[in-house]
């Protein structure tokens, strides 16, 4: 077993166990107000310590690891579910007019700048989560797209696509049978790169208040609040933003070793 | 006088041996044919001599070029010395050049580099280089970039780069393995005479030992790291001593039995076709040039019959093989199979009656499916029967693999063993016609015997027909008894491949023939 796996599991799978624990349990509700025990740092009662309303920061985080976790999977499917079937249909089709159709509104989303879109968005639809998952997966779309078109021509010129339109396959069932399974290592190291860069980008909207709104507890919003504070209690800001490395991090570690794992010309050397 | 000694070099590489106890002599000016199937330890002995062994090779022994053990120098120590007093070429022209660099900057590069010329001289040297491996001065300027030329020009590109600095030792890796064969004999040609009009010592690492035949004073012959002999080229031929030189001298010379006759009964009569494509515009407004890469050919294939199909690259070859599986429509004439014509539209029960096979063992399976689900894709034509896994057993069985290795994946295979799979898999549908697209012209020398031994006996026991397509001549004419010579997307000769090869009567198929490397055929007799 890889090391990087096993790290990027363990980290990933910490995220997802507190985003999933936080559902029926916290230490503290999460909106609960204890103005008497605020800024406190780390102690048996508050593991993580408590912010300036005396919230329970523990409590607040495996909440917000929900909000996060949500936000970059819906948006991670949302980019996936249409960029990959578009990348496959252009390659099967390269150099048509669909394929021509396909890249340049690819591009043509590209060329936005995404955050100003993602504020366009929430300012035109109002601040929410949901809006924020919209925003993110329609930037997902073309990066998709565009891996998956560049994956799926270099394996068109194979022989063994040869073989399968010799064996009467028509386009669309081999870019299932045989371009996609060959591609997905590409597209899982894509998707957990675009899962960090959506809870990164799930923070930066929550941060600047255009994501999850009070009382949806937020890792962004948690670094916004407690940014007047870092002088007086660091680690206000430093539980949050370790949260977002730590999970952003394993994420990462967890592609890189699946895409190994995932091989079947590297599983023997693997085991 | 000895120029080049290697003393029992051992390279390992973690637990694996690659070089074993391997010594060697090379006179100044001499050329040696290193020989071997792949794997064997050829190119290795090569990047040893150049000192670029990967970092976790180990070495012992000695390696000496001019009186100088090269073992303990440092890697800036070698750095002087590659390019200075030993150069190599590599197989693949098209990627041993820069795309971004102009020919006359990318042989001037080296000149600057080790010489610390200006630019001006280096390039002034450059174009004598250039003009020395034939790529002469108004029609090859400097300033062409590679995408400009030829393979076979590209290849004379890098050698110019190699002999700019006049080495003392050039090593050719296969030099002429991706070229076509009258490109071939040309650059042979000129290796040969920069050898003996500059003294320089030539290393050729070939696996083609009618190659080493025509260039070599010496052969060294090498199996498993180890190497089983050296001997002058004449004597070796003549008189092999190591058993595995035996071996594969009988197997780069064998013939399959002899398929049986065809039937008169016409398989695939392919009448007038034609296939252009559009080329891109001279100027805004001028209409498409058009190239015609399938031109008004015709020809019949009888059931049970072997055609070979020789050209060399782009004379339309892949474009009329397109045509007769149906993967691309003609613009003129017909192609029929069994009586019904063949377009993209053809129902799979047609299709069904013919399968291909490829050049690449390595790309022609998809790696992430068992050998039993690829075998079993052409069930797609004809719906997978019942009785499908004695069919997928059964099919490996006839190509001599066992039943057990289904559930293997490709990457578990050797390249022979998957040329095989591929012939299961165009086999399991009961195919009339197989489409063979260079199917052994990536095989070793033995395994590729081992091939054409199976093709024969198939062909025997299920009635088929095989269109052959190959560039390589030797290995048509061994298993062909028909043969169609293609130049520029027509048919320029067509007869029984005997009297073709002995007798050809188009000058094109005249040069073909002349410039296959061959063994002199009074080698194969005593003295």
């Amino acid at each position: 077993m890889k090391l990087s796996l096993v790290i990027g599991g363990v980290l990933s799978a910490a995220a997802l166990l507190a985003a999933l624990v936080s559902l029926v349990w916290t230490p503290y509700d999460v909106g609960a107000l204890d103005i008497a025990h605020k800024l406190q740092g780390p102690s048996a009662a508050h593991w993580l310590g408590t912010d300036h309303f005396g919230r329970d920061i523990a409590s607040m985080l495996m909440a917000g690891a929900r909000t996060s976790l949500a936000v970059a999977l819906v948006a991670v499917t949302i980019g996936m579910g249409l960029g990959v079937p578009l990348g496959l249909w252009a390659a099967a089709r390269r150099g048509s007019w669909i394929d021509e159709g396909i890249m340049r509104a690819n591009d043509l989303i590209f060329a936005f700048p995404a955050l100003v879109i993602a504020i366009l968005i929430t300012a035109t639809f109002g601040p929410s989560a949901t809006n924020a998952i919209i925003a993110i997966g329609i930037f997902n779309i073309p990066v998709f797209a565009r891996v998956t078109r560049a994956g799926a021509l270099s394996l068109w010129q194979l022989d063994y696509i040869r073989a399968a339109q010799v064996a009467g396959k028509n386009r669309a069932r081999i870019s299932g049978e045989h371009i996609l399974p060959n591609i997905a290592n590409l597209l899982i190291v894509q998707g957990t790169i675009q899962f960090s860069l959506g809870i990164l980008a799930e923070a930066g909207l929550s941060y600047v208040g255009l994501g999850a709104q009070p009382p949806t507890p937020s890792w962004g919003r948690m670094l916004a609040e407690s940014q007047t504070m870092v002088a007086l209690a660091p680690h206000v800001a430093i539980m949050p933003g370790l949260a977002i490395v730590l999970t952003v991090l394993g994420l990462n570690l967890l592609g890189d070793g699946l895409r190994d794992a995932l091989d079947p010309r590297l599983r023997g050397r693997l085991a | 006088m000895t120029l080049l000694s290697l003393d029992h070099l051992t390279v390992q590489i973690g637990n694996l041996a690659i070089l074993r106890d391997v010594s060697l002599k090379l006179a100044r000016g001499e050329i040696l044919g290193l020989v071997g199937e792949s794997g064997s330890g050829k190119s290795m002995s090569a990047l040893a001599v150049m000192g670029l062994l990967p970092d976790r090779a180990r070495i012992s022994g000695d390696i000496i070029l001019g009186g100088v053990n090269l073992r303990h120098r440092s890697e800036r120590q070698m750095c002087q010395l590659r390019g200075n007093d030993i150069s190599m070429i590599f197989q693949e022209p098209m990627s041993a050049l820069n795309p971004m660099m102009s020919i006359g900057d990318q042989v001037a590069e080296t000149l600057m580099l080790h010489r610390k010329m200006p630019r001006s001289e280096a390039r002034a040297i450059a174009r004598e280089k250039l003009d020395r491996v034939g790529l002469r001065a108004p029609r090859f300027p400097l300033s062409l970039y590679p995408h400009e030329l030829s393979g076979g020009q590209r290849q004379r590109v890098a050698i110019a780069m190699a002999i700019a600095l006049h080495p003392k030792l050039l090593i050719a890796d296969e030099p002429t393995t991706a070229l076509d064969v009258t490109t071939q004999a040309e650059v042979l040609d000129l290796l040969r005479d920069l050898a003996r009009e500059e003294g320089m010592a030539l290393i050729l690492i070939t696996h083609d030992l009618a190659v080493v035949a025509g260039m070599a004073d010496r052969v060294a012959v090498m199996q498993a790291g180890q190497i089983v002999e050296t001997a002058s080229t004449e004597p070796l031929f003549r008189t092999p001593r190591a058993l595995y030189t035996q071996a594969l001298l009988a197997a780069s010379t064998h013939q399959p039995p002899p398929a049986r006759r065809a039937s008169a009964k016409p398989l695939l009569q392919v009448e007038n076709a034609t296939r252009t494509y559009p080329l891109p515009r001279p100027s805004a407004f001028a209409p498409h040039p058009e190239l015609r890469a399938v031109d008004d050919v015709s020809f019949t294939i009888h059931a049970g019959e072997s055609l070979g199909l020789v050209g060399e690259s782009g004379c339309g070859k892949s474009t009329l093989t397109r045509a007769i599986l149906g993967l691309d429509a003609l613009q003129g004439g017909a192609i029929h199979l069994d009586g019904h014509p063949i377009s993209p539209a053809i129902p799979s029960a047609q299709r069904a009656n013919m399968q291909i096979v490829f050049q690449d063992p390595y790309g022609s399976f998809n790696p992430r499916q068992r050998v039993e689900r690829l075998i079993c894709e052409p069930f797609h034509l004809t719906g997978r029967p019942t009785d499908w896994r004695d069919r997928v057993a059964e099919a490996l069985r006839e190509v001599g693999l066992s039943p057990d290795d289904k559930t293997r994946f490709i990457h578990e295979f050797s390249g022979g063993q998957r040329q095989r799979i591929a012939i299961a898999r165009a086999l399991i549908i009961r195919p009339k016609l197989i489409v063979l697209d260079e199917a052994v012209s990536a095989l070793d020398v033995q395994v590729r015997a081992q091939v054409l031994d199976l093709l024969s006996h198939l062909q025997a026991t299920h009635d088929l027909a095989y269109l052959f397509i190959s560039h390589d001549l030797s290995v048509v004419r061994a298993v062909t008894s028909r043969c169609l010579v293609m130049q520029a997307g027509k048919i320029v000769e067509e007869g029984p491949t005997e009297a073709l090869f002995t007798a050809p009567q188009n000058p094109y198929t005249q040069s073909l023939i002349a410039a296959t490397p061959r063994i002199p055929q009074h080698w194969k007799e005593p003295a």
